[in-house]
């Protein structure tokens, strides 16, 4: 079995963004990368079906500027066996990302594809959901458990009430949410490994996807800042506060 | 502009995001509402009662007892060529099902969305609501997920629209829904509650959390808690505010034990009024806060719970 997963480069998630004084989108500069947190996940999942011998191969894949490839080397060190690159300079959004895929797992007969269920830069929480319709899979999103016996995957998704079960029949995509696993940290010697591993390059114009984007940013602003508050000494002036002046109790 | 939008339901009882839906909606023009599930007739006929619809369009079948986005999305494409809108609440099952409508009608999605400029533009929070992005879309059927927090909810009113059945479309058998378990909850829901008492890892344990339920239960308030306390197994994980948890603005926000990472705040900084008690006088939620109180919860919280009548 042939596992996919996309892997995305974003701005860590430890770092306060700033925006750009033109409003233009995020302070880039000087700003520390990272693997989107969910995607970690996913690649963590794909290597414990591996392990388990349920996985033949995982193969990580990234598209973007050539920095992306940083990401992939993130994946093939923590176990990925091979990367994909495929560039693209301009800025992309999840639909275009989801073409790309779906022509490249077509072609690579990927049995499942393991995604994170949110790029924490976009919040789009939409390429898995948008894969699975162009391929026509099914989808299991925001999982926290997953078990695959032959065709089949039991996942547990995390709902608003609580957690729903559902079977899914391979290929298929699955999304990951925090809870799924805990990932590892890549290794010296691994990361020494991930040098030697290939990274296919696949060219945008081959693929004959149409890359504009049908979702234009115009502007990137700051949001409203709140007030700053007071500090109370104590519960009763607390209390007092919230009864006589914000009379919201 | 005509504008479907789709109803979010457990088969008895509209839930209070459509409402929230339903009023974004009418800023943009006509608005219909589609209620897919089985043997949801009360749901139908309080759904008609929303004031301000112009149709509620319906597909009461068993094949929809359980909100599976492979076949919600071929249905409501079966009947997408008649609106420019198409509008979820970003529930668990609108985030779901959205993406999946809008990739099979070539279009992108539009999610959480919080304010609606004109019907081609919108603006929507993005890393972790620390910028504000206003995007215009080029589609002519517009996919769009709603903040509910962001949107007044429409009210009932007498007046009945006309109701239109639509008959099932292309089911899937490659994907089963087997069960769900959903947490028991007496409490208000919270995303749609007016308090919310909120704790994170500094209460320690799940028994310790009983002093915030307490407090929450004088309160009539829902409870949410942090990542953090979440994946210490205190609470179930469908308490967890935040980025990637649920978003909720409530009147009243009582964080305890919470330090205050932007992923937090990310969930829960439209709170109308915040309320922080942390033993930590830096932590950073009282930067948000509007009464802070740097001191222990554990004292603090039961003397605050006694106060409240
Ligand atoms: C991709 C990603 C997504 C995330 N999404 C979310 C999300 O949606 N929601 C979310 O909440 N987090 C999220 N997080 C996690 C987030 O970064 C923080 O780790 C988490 O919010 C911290 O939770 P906490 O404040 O409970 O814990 P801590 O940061 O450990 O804070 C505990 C606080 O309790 C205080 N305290 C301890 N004892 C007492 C006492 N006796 N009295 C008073 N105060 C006390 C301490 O001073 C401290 O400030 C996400 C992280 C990642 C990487
Ligand atoms: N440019 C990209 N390259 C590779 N994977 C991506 C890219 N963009 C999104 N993804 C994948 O899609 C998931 C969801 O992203 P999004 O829909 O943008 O929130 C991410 O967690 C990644 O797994």
């Amino acid at each position: 079995m042939k596992i996919l997963v996309p892997v995305k480069r974003v701005v860590d998630y430890n770092v306060k963004v700033r925006v750009k004084n033109d409003e233009s989108g995020i302070e880039l500069d000087n700003v520390k990368m990272s693997m989107n947190p969910f995607d970690e996940i996913a690649v963590e999942e794909a290597l414990r079906l591996k392990e388990k011998g349920i996985a033949s191969e995982v193969i990580a894949i990234s598209i973007g500027v050539t920095q992306v490839q940083e990401t992939i080397r993130n994946a093939l060190a923590m176990g990925a066996d091979s990367g994909i690159f495929v560039e693209v300079n301009d800025t992309l959004e999840p639909l275009t990302v989801a073409k790309i895929i779906a022509s490249i797992a077509k072609k690579e007969n990927i049995d499942l594809m393991i995604l994170g269920k949110q790029a924490i830069d976009d919040d789009m929480n939409a390429t898995g959901q948008m894969i699975s319709a162009l391929l026509n899979w099914p989808q299991a999103t925001f999982a926290s458990k997953v078990e695959i016996t032959d065709k089949t995957a039991k996942v547990s998704r995390e709902v608003d009430g609580g957690t729903e079960n559902i079977e899914i029949t391979l290929p298929a995509i699955i999304t990951t949410d925090l809870r799924l696993n805990e990932p590892r940290y890549a290794s010296l010697p691994n990361i020494m490994k991930a040098k030697k591993k290939p990274i296919n390059e696949i060219k945008v114009n081959d693929l004959k996807i149409d890359i504009t984007q049908k979702l234009e940013i115009l502007k990137v602003e700051e949001p409203s800042k709140r007030e700053a508050g007071i500090m109370v000494k104590t519960v009763e002036e607390l209390f007092d506060k919230l009864q006589n002046e914000a009379k919201v109790i | 502009m005509n504008v479907l939008v789709i109803a979010e339901h457990n088969n008895d009882e509209i839930l209070p995001a459509t409402l929230n839906a339903v009023n974004a909606a009418k800023q943009i023009g006509t608005v219909d509402l589609f209620v897919i599930g089985n043997d949801c007739q009360d749901v139908i006929d309080s759904g008609n009662k929303i004031e301000g619809l112009n149709k509620v369009l319906f597909c009461n079948n068993k094949v929809y007892e359980n909100p599976l986005a492979e076949n919600i999305s071929t249905l409501i494409q079966s009947v997408s060529k008649d609106y420019t809108h198409i509008f979820f609440a970003n529930t668990a099952n609108g985030k779901n099902t959205a993406p999946r409508l809008a990739a099979l009608l070539d279009v992108m999605i539009i999610p959480d969305v919080i304010e609606i400029i004109d019907h081609n533009t919108f603006k929507r929070p993005i890393y972790a609501g620390n910028a504000i992005a206003t995007v215009r879309s080029s589609d002519t059927c517009k996919v769009i997920t709603v903040r509910t927090t962001a949107f007044e909810k429409a009210t009932f009113g007498e007046k009945e629209a006309a109701k239109i059945e639509i008959l099932s479309s292309e089911i899937t058998n490659l994907t089963k829904y087997i069960s769900s378990e959903l947490s028991k909850n007496e409490r208000p829901e919270l995303t749609a509650a007016d308090i919310v008492v909120s704790g994170g890892r500094g209460l320690g344990s799940s028994e310790n959390f009983q002093i915030l339920e307490k407090l929450a239960d004088k309160l009539g308030a829902a409870m949410g808690a942090s990542r953090a306390a979440v994946d210490a197994g205190y609470v179930p994980n469908d308490w967890q505010v935040g980025q990637t948890g649920k978003v909720v603005a409530p009147d009243l926000y009582i964080a305890a034990g919470i330090s205050g990472a932007i992923q937090h705040l990310a969930g829960m900084k439209d709170s109308k009024v915040i309320v922080a008690i942390n033993k930590d006088e830096d932590a950073p939620i009282f930067t948000v806060s509007d009464y802070g109180l740097a001191d222990d919860l554990f004292k603090a919280v039961p003397e605050l719970e006694k106060l409240i009548k």
